[in-house]
């Protein structure tokens, strides 16, 4: 291919979504010059899907984004118009922040950031292939001809590779929201040994709100008490916009039902493996028959716009039907569709393929995030597009890479099941994935991860200072609360009005904190001379001492669980030659290389026979030395 | 850090001493804790000098109460069999006393050791040599197909049948609670803490009658029933007097019909025992008779040994042959009585038709054989050799051990249910009794297989 060289960079990051977004962000901010490339500059941080950011997992994704010092906590606390934590009703480990985005702000705002960002320089251009030199990524070609010289190269092209669009019969070529595709870095990718697939995922219509008949449909409002995403915010107060909640019936059913074989999913078109906890709306009447409604959330655009989101109502059907069905819902009679719903598929890799810093394996250098990886959602291309950042970064310093465990992150959740074990689906992070679930908090992302990105070098010192305060006072008020001790006959009045059992012995307040009706909040009315602290503060120390019992079991957990993390195996050792070893688990190793006879045992096909042979083999081996 | 293990390194039933050992960090802790040297010129109490073997007491720290004179040595990492702290309690080698000073061991923080762990530990620690090392290979190798073939057989099959259907049941809730914690607005069903309460009370009789039917434990406890069975005048009356004479026996007459079957309960050497002497199980077409035929059937089905006795006198006839027959596999011992007349069956003889059976002889009118007996029944009840019951499927410690600590799990999981805690607590617990039951059947990565496959390079050592 002909191209002239431009300029030379230390980082070019292809792509300018999530994951594109926090990782020229991270790069730029680590000292390297960088280059972030998008096909068309409004597709900058572009929200394609839904509205929301964050929900149960993802919103824990957010805060630990934040915590390692990205900016999507930040933009989003910025942009938001609704707010809700969710599961609140549960324990402190599931509490979920999930909120309502302007779409348009969002995206404003982010493009913002990186245009102000010192060393952070965004194009519009599309890559359509890469200079490769002996197995080492050196560059990126545009279609214009210019090419730019790196020593790193950040692949985060979402559903644009080679993206292909479904509605009912109909297919064409095309990227997210009628942007172009990226026809040719797909082709030149494979040329260079990268394996690709076709994955799927699909998006409901937007219509216009003044079509629709609100008071048919539930009001769901935010909440009274904001909390923020970003640890930078500890208070927020805006005003805040409604969704609104209806359900399909049988005749919405009944339409898409006798329209079964006009939608693209079953008439076997789409190749692409879509997502199961994210299924089209005809997808669900045909795997759920019995079901009698489903339920759909009709989620504002923005607040500039009349657009709304159909939550719940993906599909890939003609758009006559869709116009059809809508229209039996309840609140929807008169719907006014705007864009229509689409089924996407587009070329991702194999995430077996990429090593735990995100690097892929056969090309040194280039590192991969988001969709392109086989994920889902915004949080988790976020969170992978800043790893990956970090990683080249460091590569490029030649320092160690930068790994979070299962038991540190859901962001190392997240990779390790990636790389590990691969994923058949659009892969969602969710709570369940995680072994740890009482350790990964949405309220201590801060204190599990700013440490370790301050000493890497990505977080400010103001974010860092924020951090050791919020961190010290919290300390020091668990001990003065600790210290502090009542006695029952001046307290148990106090007790009995919050329907608390009395006292018969003096009792530290730290201990009557431990009582699941009594809160920080209420004990303030027996110690007037408490000290000011930061809400987040407050929500630290009170998990901390209401939750300890818990947390110290799971830290045991932890601990059974390092055991095998810390066994490391060779990255350069061929298993194949490993007696004892299954063909199937010789294969499986080869391919994964992973890091520690721990991440051995996640890998499917390898059985604990086969990790009983390689603890035989490291035992060989230390003795040899 | 390696927890502390311990177990019976002694033979069951054998030998003069039995011995537990410990290896861990803890050990020396637990020795400590419940060990206290006699020192004869010095009445106070000495510490423990390590690769000393040392005179004195175990005693239960609650109860205060001796629990047995013992000799104990203490040996330093590394130079132990397992390169960590050893401890040798040598014990009495009466069954009761080990048991109750391993019960001791585990409460005070050992963990019951798996088969073949300390030979484990050994080779992981470095003790053992490479060409030890690649036959660990090799028998790991070889391991994967046994342990298929053991999956095979009937035993192992029926309780992982029990216990994936009780892992199943854990799953479910499972994913109930993921579900109610991942889709918090989805519009499907909530999870109820009566319903988690009721599947959890549920899950937990499941493990319970499990582990009830672990063998030593419920029979020490419950006794264990032996059912005697052979042809009318073989001497099964003289047999049962003769058991009588040596224990205070109640007498249960279970009336209904002319063919009674008489159920006695008694102790043999201190194990409780319903001994019980049954009617025959020859077809008959007389009503009243096959009552009391059916009455020793389910007698016989619900024993967990058999004794059947055969008239040393005279070969074996069609009805004998029929009950061997009925026998089938059962725990049987083979009683070949009248010694005192002419012996025209040979132990061969029996064995091609039981050949799984102890054979003995006795002379009901001599009353010789009837030692060897009851030391037969010992051996069995405490080596863990018999089968229960329909329900019994637990014979291995290490399973049992998994269940108990399932159980526990489950009841923190109830405890918590009950007191309407945050799911996501709760699931800690149902997890883990999940993952307890899963390493029982090989079906949660762990260490599961190389445990056993050192518990052969055990043997072959």
């Amino acid at each position: 291919m002909n191209y002239y060289i431009m300029n030379e960079y230390d980082v070019i990051v292809v792509g300018a979504g999530h994951a594109g977004c926090e990782a020229g962000l991270a790069c730029a901010r680590m000292g390297q010059k960088t280059l972030m490339l998008s096909i068309n500059l409004e597709a900058v941080a572009m929200m394609a899907c839904n509205p929301s950011i964050g929900g149960s997992g993802k919103g824990h994704l957010v805060r630990e984004i934040d915590a390692l010092g990205g900016q999507m906590g930040i933009n989003i606390d910025k942009t938001f118009i609704q707010s809700k934590m969710l599961n609140t009703a549960k324990g402190p480990a599931v509490h979920s922040l999930r909120v309502q985005a302007d779409k348009a702000r969002y995206h404003e705002e982010m493009k913002k950031t990186i245009e102000g960002q010192e060393n952070l320089h965004l194009k519009q251009g599309e890559a359509v292939d890469l200079i490769v030199e002996e197995n080492q990524v050196k560059g990126v070609v545009l279609k214009t001809g210019s090419a730019y010289k790196a020593k790193a190269v950040i692949l985060a092209t979402g559903t644009f590779l080679k993206g292909k669009i479904f509605i009912g019969e109909w297919i064409y070529e095309s990227g997210p929201n009628g942007l172009a595709p990226s026809t040719e870095l797909g082709d030149n990718l494979r040329k260079y040994g990268l394996a690709m697939r076709r994955f799927k995922t699909g998006t409901p219509a937007r219509a216009l709100g003044k079509s629709m008949h609100f008071e048919k449909m539930q009001e769901q409002k935010g909440d009274d008490e904001i909390v923020p995403f970003s640890f930078m915010n500890d208070e927020l107060d805006k005003e805040q916009v409604s969704c609104w909640l209806t359900y399909t019936n049988e005749e919405t059913h009944k339409v898409i039902r006798e329209n079964f074989l006009r939608s693209a999913l079953f008439g076997g078109k789409i190749e692409g493996v879509g997502p199961r906890y994210c299924p089209s709306i005809e997808d669900k009447i045909n795997r759920f028959a019995d079901k009698e409604r489903h339920q759909l959330f009709i989620e504002p655009e923005g607040l500039y716009t009349d657009e709304m989101y159909i939550q719940g109502m993906s599909s890939s059907l003609p758009e006559d039907v869709q116009e059809a069905f809508y229209k039996t819902i309840p609140g929807l009679e008169n719907l006014e569709i705007v864009r229509p719903a689409y089924a996407i598929e587009y070329d991702c890799i194999d995430p077996l393929d990429l090593q735990i810093n995100l690097e892929h394996r056969r090309i040194k250098n280039l590192f991969c995030a988001g969709q392109f990886n086989g994920s889902s959602g915004y949080e988790e291309a976020a969170a992978q597009g800043l790893i990956a950042g970090i990683n080249a970064v460091l590569k490029i310093m030649e320092k160690e890479p930068f790994i979070l465990n299962r038991s540190e992150a859901y962001i190392g959740v997240l990779i390790d099941d990636l790389i590990t074990k691969g994923t058949n689906e659009p892969y969602r992070i969710m709570t369940s994935r995680a072994e740890y679930r009482l350790l990964l908090r949405q309220d201590n992302a801060d204190l599990r991860l700013t440490q370790r990105a301050y000493d890497i070098g990505l977080v400010s010192e103001e974010r860092y200072q924020r951090f050791i305060k919020t961190k010290m006072d919290a300390e020091n008020e668990k001990q003065r609360l600790a210290s502090i001790e009542v006695l029952p006959s001046v307290i148990n009045c106090f007790l009995e009005k919050h329907n608390s059992a009395p006292l018969q012995n003096r009792i530290s307040l730290a201990e009557l904190l431990k009582r699941p009706e009594i809160t920080y909040e209420i004990l303030a009315e027996i110690d007037p001379d408490r000290p000011k602290l930061s809400r987040h503060s407050i929500t630290q120390l009170e998990v901390q001492i209401k939750y300890d019992g818990y947390i110290v079991k799971q830290r045991q957990q932890v601990e059974r669980f390092k055991k095998l993390e810390t066994k490391k195996l060779a990255q350069d050792f061929d298993y194949s030659k490993l007696d004892g070893l299954r063909i199937e688990a010789q294969q499986k190793l080869n391919q994964i290389k992973p890091l520690s006879v721990g991440q051995a045992s996640r890998i499917s096909g390898v059985s604990p026979a086969d990790i009983n042979v390689l603890l035989v083999h490291l035992e060989k081996m230390r003795r040899k030395k | 850090m390696e927890d502390t293990i311990a177990a019976i390194a002694t033979a069951f039933g054998e030998g003069g001493i039995g011995i537990i050992r410990m290896s861990g960090e803890k050990s020396k802790d637990i020795l400590d804790q419940i060990f206290t040297p006699i020192n004869k010129k010095n009445l106070q109490n000495q510490p423990i000098v390590n690769r000393r073997l040392t005179y004195g007491n175990v005693i239960d720290p609650n109860t205060n109460q001796i629990i047995d004179e013992v000799m104990a040595v203490f040996m330093k990492a590394p130079y132990t069999y397992t390169m960590e702290d050893v401890a040798e309690i040598h014990c009495h080698g009466s069954s009761v006393s080990l048991q109750k000073t391993l019960a001791l061991v585990l409460r005070c923080g050992a963990r019951l050791a798996e088969k073949g762990e300390f030979t484990k530990r050994a080779f992981l620690n470095g003790r053992l040599d490479l060409s030890q090392a690649e036959a660990v290979i090799d028998l790991i190798k070889a391991k994967t197909e046994k342990s298929f073939q053991l999956a095979l057989s009937q035993m192992e099959g029926n309780l992982s049948k029990k216990i994936k259907e009780i892992r199943a049941e854990l799953m479910d809730l499972l994913v109930q609670i993921a579900v109610n914690l991942d889709y918090p607005d989805e519009d499907i069903e909530e999870l109820t803490y009566e319903k988690q309460k009721e599947s959890l009370l549920l899950i937990g009789d499941k493990i319970d009658k499990l582990i009830a039917s672990a063998n030593t434990g419920r029979m020490l406890r419950d006794g264990i029933s032996v059912t005697i069975i052979g042809k009318p005048n073989v001497g099964k009356s003289s047999l049962m007097n003769a058991f009588l004479k040596e224990s205070r026996a109640i007498v249960t007459e279970i009336p209904g019909t002319t063919r009674d079957i008489i159920e006695e309960s008694m102790s043999i050497r201190g194990i409780p025992i319903k001994l019980t002497d049954t009617a025959g199980i020859h077809e008959t077409n007389d009503v009243i008779e096959q009552i009391g035929i059916e009455k020793s059937k389910q007698s016989f089905n619900q024993a967990d040994l058999i004794i059947f006795m055969l008239d040393a006198n005279r070969p074996l006839s069609k009805e004998d042959m029929e009950i061997a027959e009925y026998i089938g596999e059962k725990n049987t011992i083979v009683l070949l009585n009248k010694t005192d007349l002419d012996v025209c069956i040979s132990i061969d003889e029996i064995k091609k038709f039981l050949p799984n059976a102890i054979v003995l002889f006795t002379s009901m009118v001599n009353e010789t054989g009837l030692d060897k007996l009851e030391s037969e029944i010992e051996k069995m009840v405490y080596g863990g050799n018999l089968v229960q019951k329909e329900s019994m499927m637990i014979t291995n410690v290490r399973h049992k051990e998994l269940l108990m600590q399932a159980r526990l799990s489950i009841n923190d999981a109830l405890e918590m249910t009950n007191r309407m805690e945050a799911m996501d607590f709760i699931e800690v617990d149902i997890k883990r009794a999940w993952e307890l039951l899963g390493e029982m059947i090989g079906e949660t990565v762990s260490e599961d297989i190389v445990s056993e496959v050192f518990s052969r390079f055990c043997l072959g050592k």
